[in-house]
């Protein structure tokens, strides 16, 4: 049985559908991991002793262990608890505040390194340090991380065929279900890869897209 | 204490880092609409004391009061925060590396505290920035990024963006230094007109020509004290002690 193609069309239309999920999956957990992270940031380096410290767990558990755990964890584990998320959302909630916990990173040195200047200006000003953080020294450092951030999107991108473990049918799912009725597994596992390439290229754009708008306000 | 209060009023003055005490025991006082100028090497704790005007750097001993009411008083840490947020609202600060916003525009520079804290409206805020750039020369830049500015530009913006917040009182913390030698004037011309229009200052400055054309006051400040204070026309032609005359020597020489 040599490689063919020809079978491909009769089931785009599947595979397009989890595409389209995949997309819809990696830029809402890619929002979540974004202003997650921010905040995450901002609790971890301001936040009083007794919320940093339970944090700090929180953080751990999301970084020291696997992601398949955590979203078995949210989707199974919490119905127990009376939480019953359709799977989509818990895929998109661990997703997100896996790489929430790693942008957050990124985010907190580069809160650290905005020069100090920057802060007290604001503060001469008459802002609080709330405000001045909000408006003079955040905005600054998430300019400054949106290369490395870029990069965690894109490993958000093919960690978020995970989520096919509990059933949601994005792209991996979806290329499996066609060749649990083609056996072609070849041609659609190729063809899913072409299309992860496709969205990846299509995340790099967006991303130098912003790059640039940013380069002259830094 | 209303009765003829000075405008600034700086009394008993201490501040330490540690066991490194920087200011000792300093009194000033300033007139609304005076203009004094702070000479003295560098170490000697001149920005330590502009920035304890405002409190970036509070003292550690002594009073500041501004227009009758006490910049450093003993608050509970909430109240205390809220009173100072709004004296510093009252003073102007620019400093050395102008310490723009690098994300804002010239306009978003100006504008930002305004309407965060004043809460003016769009079109206010519009032509109030409208207005300080003008000042000082820059309604051109307008919508300009401070990466697109010269150094020069760049400070006149910063001072449009403390002038902005309509403060009583200006410091400026060697807002020349910084800048190549050809961009100097157009600064000191920007706060020349500050002057005549009468806008009370404290100006740290290694300029000497310039702090005798527009001080009306120059202290010389050394190891944390004031060594000498005076017109500036009797400061640097005739100064009344040997500190402040190897001072301008050696400053004169350094800057052949
Ligand atoms: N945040 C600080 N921590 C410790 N020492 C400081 C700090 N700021 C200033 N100093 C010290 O205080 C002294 C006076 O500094 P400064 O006021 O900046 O002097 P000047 O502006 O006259 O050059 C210097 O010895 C300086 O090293
Ligand atoms: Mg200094």
């Amino acid at each position: 049985m040599g490689l063919d193609f020809s079978i491909v069309p009769k089931y785009m239309d599947i595979i397009l559908l989890g595409c389209a999920w995949t997309i819809g999956i990696t830029v809402a957990a890619a929002l979540l991991s974004f202003v997650g992270g921010i905040v995450f940031a901002v609790i971890a380096l301001f936040s009083p002793w007794i919320i940093r410290q339970p944090f700090r767990l929180l953080e751990w558990v999301f970084m020291g262990t696997p992601l398949l755990l955590q979203l078995f964890l949210i989707y199974f584990g919490l119905v127990q608890i009376g939480i019953d998320l359709p799977a989509f959302v818990a895929g998109i909630i661990g997703l997100g505040l896996h790489f929430a916990v790693y942008n957050s990173e990124l985010i907190q040195t580069a809160i650290l390194a905005v020069d100090k200047g920057q802060m007290e200006a604001a503060r001469t000003l008459g802002l609080s340090r709330g405000e001045a953080l909000r408006k003079v020294v955040i905005p600054q450092a998430v300019r400054d991380v949106i290369p490395p951030i870029g990069n965690n999107m894109i490993a958000l991108l093919k960690d978020s065929a995970l989520v096919s473990v509990i059933g949601v049918s994005e792209l991996t799912l979806s290329a499996q279900r066609v060749i649990g009725k083609t056996y072609r597994p070849f041609e659609f596992y190729i063809l899913a890869a072409a299309f992860y390439y496709v969205i990846n290229l299509g995340m790099e754009w967006v991303q130098r897209r912003i790059e640039r708008r940013i380069s002259i306000s830094r | 204490m209303t009765e003829q209060t000075d405008f600034v009023e700086i009394r008993h003055a201490q501040k330490s880092f540690g066991t490194l005490e920087v200011l000792k025991d300093i009194n000033l006082t300033v007139r609304r609409g005076q203009i004094v100028g702070i000479i003295g090497s560098s170490g000697s704790g001149k920005s330590t004391l502009l920035r304890a005007i405002n409190d970036l750097d509070p003292l550690t001993g002594g009073e500041i009061w501004l227009d009758g009411v006490q910049v450093n008083k003993k608050l509970p840490h909430r109240q205390y925060e809220k009173h100072i947020n709004a004296m510093r609202q009252q003073v102007g600060m620019v400093f050395q590396h102008f310490n723009l916003f690098p994300h804002m525009t010239a306009r978003e520079n100006v504008t930002m505290a305004p309407m965060l804290l004043k809460k003016i409206s769009r079109e206010e805020a519009d032509a109030l920035a409208r207005e300080q750039l003008d000042k000082v020369g820059m309604l051109n830049r307008i919508d300009y990024y401070p990466s697109q500015l010269s150094g020069g530009q760049k400070q006149r913006v910063a001072i449009a963006r403390a002038l902005a917040m309509k403060p009583k009182l200006m410091l400026f913390d060697e807002a020349t230094s910084a800048l190549d030698p050809e961009l100097v004037e157009e600064v000191n011309m920007v706060m020349k007109q500050l002057a005549e229009e009468h806008m009370t200052m404290i100006i740290v400055t290694h300029e000497m020509d310039f702090a005798a054309s527009v001080c009306d006051r120059v202290l010389f400040m050394d190891k944390g004290v004031v060594v000498e204070e005076g017109p500036p026309e009797v400061l640097f032609r005739n100064p009344a002690k040997e500190r402040t005359r190897e001072f301008l020597r050696k400053h004169l020489e350094g800057a052949k």
